[in-house]
């Protein structure tokens, strides 16, 4: 097959995973972007989302309930991370990584000690598949994710807009004016981290369905895929939306862009086992360029 | 309306670091004081105003506003009570938030925040009525991030924030030291007008002893973690700053008690 052919074959399965993934960027960006708060849980809560979905739907649960059941259990693991951050003293970052660690432990419990478990889409009703990702139908994946990505940005955006949402954006964007306005930051950031990890397992569950397995490891390096869609969206974005919707709009198309991307470098011929290293040393770029900004910046006034 | 017992707090104790930044300290005010606090580095005057707002806690005695004592509520729940202004103008707000958006969080001050959404027209109008009071230009600029103000013109927001739910206390630390002296001037202004149209009991540090004798009709001087001096009413407009000065060094008995307060 030619490049170009194989290129086009691949591009729908990209499409739907960059939008599964830029629901599970969503999650991030709420951490990393609205509270300020480096939160490393969503490794470990992507993998959880995933096994509580495929034991459920396996259990014969209908999958939409199963999804808002691996929704919840993202929030526990949230607020797991909450509870050691606000209560325990432990700074966010560790907190995340010991829910992470936690996490590995609890996955493969609920995995029943094994380290995956496939669910068919021949014995099970699914509600997405990577099978019929290039159909014609109504099986089809994109729209119903599609579908998903507005309907949870239309939520996320009313609650963030209302008097509690508006307390957790104060919370993250100085914390001391908060708490001299009367909020209360910890509970805040406890609620936040629920949310971004309810979100986040969310699209670990959807990512299951998708692939038709759930992986112990499937959440590892998790954290990159998300902030190199949240600043992917930012660099394409960044000036052009201001409202909050649309911001989290653009970390979903940051999330597309990133396996569409993704998909050309692998026709180009990168070898799969590099692609983490990839990954990480683009999203440092990205990380690192503001910051070099900034230093030319300081340098060009001090010569002035 | 406050009163503070007999609170004490150390930093770091049984290290050797240990400092005492309050010393039983006890302090009355009425409604409708407004008192200067001025004192030399580490007198205590931040601490005391962080004991009152609930982000440092004391170690004994008790702080009691408006008949309630708090001394073991957490500075959220306090905030209901009071309004605060900061010495850095970053402090005092959301710089990501827009104008309108700020002084929506501090109307809701002391309420539960719920599921309505945070900001409403009647509001919109109001705010922009009272940002006209500032003659600063902001009622045009209400959707403007606030990180874009400069510092001034953040504190003058802050102040209207503070101000906002007609707080038990109004607390300004130094809120015009990292101001230019004319903006500081105009800040000041506005902090007299806006304590004295709203009635508010004030507690303001300073470190400019002019501004402590001009402001107010009360002012204490703090030394090594408690109060010593307190003047009011016409003893206070009389003073003149070398009438403080003297004052301190008798009541720290020491001269170079002087040049602390004069560059602490």
């Amino acid at each position: 097959m030619n490049f170009f052919a194989s290129l086009l074959n691949s591009l729908p399965g990209a499409a739907a995973q960059g939008l599964i993934w830029g629901l599970m960027a969503i999650g991030v960006y709420l951490t990393f972007r609205v509270l300020e708060v480096s939160d490393l849980t969503v490794d470990g809560s992507i993998a959880l989302g995933g096994a509580v979905c495929v034991m459920l739907i396996r259990g014969g649960m209908n999958p939409w309930l199963a999804m808002i059941l691996t929704f919840i259990s993202g929030m526990l693991a949230g607020l797991v991370t909450g509870m050691l951050h606000t209560r325990c003293g432990i700074p966010a970052i560790l907190s995340g990584i010991l829910t992470q660690l936690a996490l590995y432990s609890i996955n493969l419990r609920v995995l029943g000690n094994k380290a995956n478990q496939a669910v068919g889409v021949d014995k099970y009703p699914l509600l997405v598949s990577q099978r019929y990702v290039r159909e014609l139908s109504l099986r089809n994946p994109l729209p119903l994710l599609l579908l998903l990505c507005a309907v949870l940005i239309l939520i996320l955006y009313w609650f963030f807009g209302t008097e509690k949402g508006s307390g957790i954006r104060a919370t993250g964007a100085n914390a001391a004016m908060a708490r001299a306005q009367g909020i209360n930051t910890d509970g805040n950031i406890v609620l936040g981290l629920m949310i971004s990890n309810g979100l986040v397992a969310f699209a670990g569950g959807l990512l299951a369905q998708f692939q038709g397995a759930a992986d112990v490891g499937m959440g590892k390096g998790a954290i990159v895929i998300g902030l190199a869609a949240v600043i992917i969206g930012e660099v394409i974005f960044g000036k052009l939306f201001i409202n909050f919707g649309l911001k989290l709009s653009a970390v979903v198309v940051g999330a597309v862009v990133y396996y569409l991307v993704l998909q050309v470098v692998l026709q180009l011929g990168l070898n799969t086992n590099d692609l983490k290293l990839v990954s990480a040393c683009i999203v440092a770029v990205f990380l690192a360029v503001p910051y070099w900004k900034a230093n030319a910046r300081k340098k060009e006034k001090s010569n002035a | 309306m406050l009163e503070l017992n007999n609170i004490s707090k150390t930093f770091y104790p049984g290290t050797v670091n240990a400092k005492t930044a309050l010393n039983k300290l006890s302090l009355k005010l009425n409604a409708g004081d407004f008192v200067t606090v001025i004192g030399g580095n580490g007198a205590g005057k931040s601490t005391m105003l962080g004991a009152i707002a609930g982000n440092v806690q004391v170690d004994s005695g008790s702080i009691i506003i408006d008949g309630q004592d708090v001394t073991r509520l957490p500075e959220y729940k306090r905030a209901a009570f009071l309004g605060r202004v900061f010495q850095d103008p970053m402090m005092g707000t959301a710089p990501t938030m827009q104008i309108e958006e700020n002084l929506a969080l501090a109307a809701r001050r002391g309420q539960k925040r719920g599921l309505r959404w945070g900001i409403t027209k009647t509001e919109r109008e109001d705010y922009r009525e009272l940002l006209k009071t500032l003659e600063l230009g902001l009622e045009d600029r209400m959707t403007s991030k606030v990180g874009l103000l400069s510092g001034g013109q953040r504190q003058a927001l802050t102040l209207l924030m503070a101000a906002l739910k007609q707080p038990k206390l109004l607390l300004l630390d130094e809120h015009t030291a990292a101001l230019d002296p004319k903006t500081a001037a105009k800040v000041l202004e506005l902090s007299d007008r806006i304590v004295e149209e709203n009635s508010l009991t004030t507690l303001m540090i300073t470190h400019n002893m002019k501004d402590a004798i001009a402001h107010g009709n009360r002012l204490i001087m703090m030394d090594a973690g408690r109060v010593v001096l307190d003047i009011a009413g016409e003893d206070k407009k009389k003073l003149t700053v070398a009438d403080l000065l003297a004052l301190f060094s008798e009541a720290s008995g020491s001269d170079e008690a002087n040049d602390k307060l004069l560059l602490g």
